[in-house]
């Protein structure tokens, strides 16, 4: 064979592969999805999806901003995805492509173009809020009947973990959830950015860091519904999931979603593409498929987050449009709050302040 | 010819896998962080010439070493991984000499099958052997459950989230780093040596300490720096079995990075790390080759 006739062969084969398997690159959060749904779009487009998954915001980060992650399309909170921006991690998106924008909803659109300016550059996926995951047989027998399972009181009051510390609470190990949310019990504006008012939530997660058995941001889920603890600090959806896990398994464990009385943290994940995305055309295809008001249904029943899309409520199941730990009523969606990205310096001294709480160095 | 080539892939290896990367982080630790990609500035542009080399190296300096002695974050959590990776290698020490003297002492026949029990549990991932050890040791998991229908304790023992899980996951997971080697020391050992030791009227136990325990000391050696020295630098035990009160220069190390963003510090506490490590090396290999003077 010929130097020639061989070069030829190698780049017909090389043609025909590309051809064969185009492939779309996306990385979103752990449990975040009907993976019937990943079937579906290999179906309609033909295009061969690697999904992968990661469970925080700051590996994410750290990916994008080392560049060359491969991903077609990645999925940051609003704060995350604010920053990124800055640094040039994305491309602003192609609305020519995404037929489906229309179907977004504006009292959603209006809060995310806080983070993404004109949502050039992202489209909502699932936004939720940080509340309290309860086993309601356990903490009322720890607690008695008439306890408020709603309140902060329960995880920042002293007297109250040190007896929740039996049956075992956790946190979320994500300090720009914690800090805020503790800001926000003693009276502070929870987006500070001011060092010394951070430095007052020192005290008292102090206080209730002794009756904490683990900051974890994704154990929680299967401890809920195991029964291993009663009490978490975490995402609404991912302890929604804990409760259905639970009633699935039927080891009666009963597992109640509250969002703060005194006002939760509300965020938006957000989807968007890589400035160094290899396949722009494919991660279009991609969000407009999720765009699409049926799978965007789909997904929400699956994993019991609140989404961006208007057009996909009608095709919500009830316990997911109806219940207002997902979708809050207007009174509670008052009281949600949303934060900005920490520049690098606070950034630094919340870091160090989280540390500090955690390991007690 | 030939001799210098077969010299050279060492040192090539040496170059690419060590060096090269080294000094990759060494010169990220005298950057600056910034909001950009990648976070960290200056950024060599060869674009400029000479210029742009002399630019760049001017703008490099050693400020985040300075950081790294300010905040007392960081000794304590070199000073914890040290303490931690100490008291693990002794007990891993504990729990494999005499497993590796069992095996030693064992018929002749048997010896493949239980080499062959030691190594078994590296066909599986390891990550999949310490999500089963969480499984074991939850507040409502094997361990517990066993115990609490034994009626031993009355209510469930606090293990996972703690120190102890930690030290368990690590003497269960470098266990054969510490038995293989001292099981090639004893299996070389001559047994006529301890019935000399006898006939000279030691007792069992006397001949242990003054003949099978010096004869085994370069295998103690060897897996006691097998263990000791990536358990200073280990993430994955203390992120997984560990609680947060867990300090470990790992976790430190990976806050800097993710949590801060902040690449620069982050390689400085690397570079530290690896000084710290490079002592028990270099004891490590003057131990080595003064055995094979020894030997020779």
């Amino acid at each position: 064979m010929s130097i020639k006739t061989l070069t030829m062969t190698a780049i017909v084969a090389l043609g025909t592969s590309a051809a064969f398997a185009e492939e779309v690159r996306v990385y979103n959060w752990s449990d975040y999805i009907d993976e019937d749904l990943l079937k579906k779009f290999e179906e309609e487009t033909g295009l061969t999806l690697i999904y992968d998954v990661f469970d925080s915001n700051e590996v994410l980060e750290t990916k994008m901003l080392a560049g060359g992650s491969g991903y077609d399309v990645v999925v940051p909170t609003g704060t995350f995805l604010q920053r990124q921006i800055q640094a040039g991690a994305f491309q602003p998106l192609d609305k020519s492509q995404l037929s489906n924008a229309g179907n977004l909803w504006d009292v959603i659109q209006d809060r995310t173009a806080g983070y993404d300016p004109d949502n050039a550059y992202s489209i909502n996926y699932m936004w939720g809020t940080t509340g309290l995951g309860v086993n309601v047989a356990k903490v009322k027998e720890v607690l008695g009947e008439d306890v408020a399972l709603n309140s902060m009181d329960l995880v920042l009051k002293p007297e109250n973990m040190e007896k929740l510390a039996s049956c075992g609470v956790h946190f979320l190990d994500a300090p720009t959830e914690i800090i805020p949310m503790t800001l926000q019990y003693i009276g502070e504006d929870p987006d500070s950015h001011d060092t010394d008012v951070i430095a007052k939530t020192e005290e008292m997660l102090a206080a209730v860091r002794p009756y904490i058995q683990k900051f974890h941001s994704s154990e929680y889920i299967n401890a809920l519904a195991n029964g291993d603890i009663c009490v978490a600090v975490g995402w609404s959806g991912d302890i929604l999931q804990a409760r259905d896990r639970a009633a699935e398994a039927d080891n009666g464990v009963e597992i109640e979603y509250h969002p703060f009385a005194e006002g939760s943290l509300m965020w938006f994940d957000q989807m968007a593409v890589p400035a160094d995305a290899p396949n722009p055309e494919g991660a279009h295809k991609f969000l407009n498929f999720i765009l699409d008001a049926n799978n965007m249904a789909a997904a929400s029943n699956y994993v019991y987050y609140a989404n961006g899309n208007k057009a996909s409520q009608e095709f919500l199941e009830e316990d997911v449009i109806g219940d207002p730990a997902i979708y809050p009523d207007e009174t509670t969606m008052q009281n949600l709050y949303i934060t900005t990205p920490y520049p690098a310096k606070t950034q630094r001294v919340v870091t160090r302040l989280w540390t500090k709480i955690k390991s007690g160095t | 010819m030939r001799r210098a080539l077969l010299i050279a892939v060492p040192y090539v290896w040496l170059l690419a896998l060590f060096l090269v990367p080294f000094f990759i982080v060494l010169k990220i630790s005298l950057s600056d962080i910034e909001l950009a990609i990648p976070p960290y500035t200056p950024t060599l542009d060869l674009s400029q010439g000479w210029a742009g080399i002399k630019e760049f190296f001017s703008q490099l300096d050693f400020e985040n070493y300075v950081w790294l002695t300010e905040d007392d974050l960081y000794w304590k959590a070199y000073l914890s991984s040290v303490k931690i990776a100490v008291i693990s290698t002794a007990l891993t020490l504990l729990v494999g000499y005499p497993i590796a003297y069992g095996m030693a002492r064992a018929p002749q026949e048997w010896r493949p099958t239980l080499m062959m029990l030691v190594i078994l549990p590296f066909w599986t991932s390891f990550l999949i052997r310490v999500y089963a050890w969480m499984g074991i040791l939850s507040n409502e998991g094997y361990l517990n459950q066993i115990l609490l229908w034994l009626g031993i304790i009355s209510a469930p023992l606090t293990i996972l989230n703690t120190n102890t899980a930690v030290y368990i996951g690590i003497v269960y997971t470098y266990l054969p780093f510490m038995i293989l080697p001292i099981y090639a020391a004893l299996e070389r050992m001559d047994e006529s040596l301890i019935e000399a030791a006898e006939d000279l009227g030691c007792s069992r136990i006397q001949a242990f300490w003054l003949v099978t325990i010096p004869l085994s000391r370069p295998g103690i050696i060897a897996g006691c720096f097998l263990v000791m020295i990536p358990v200073i630098g280990e993430f994955v035990i203390p992120s997984l079995l560990g609680g947060s009160g867990t300090l470990m220069i790992g976790k430190v190390l990976w806050e800097e990075f993710f949590s801060n963003r902040d690449w620069p510090v982050a390689s400085a506490v690397a570079v530290v790390l690896l000084l710290i490590l490079v002592i028990p090396i270099v004891l490590f290999q003057r131990n080595q080759q003064k055995q094979t003077e020894a030997d020779q």
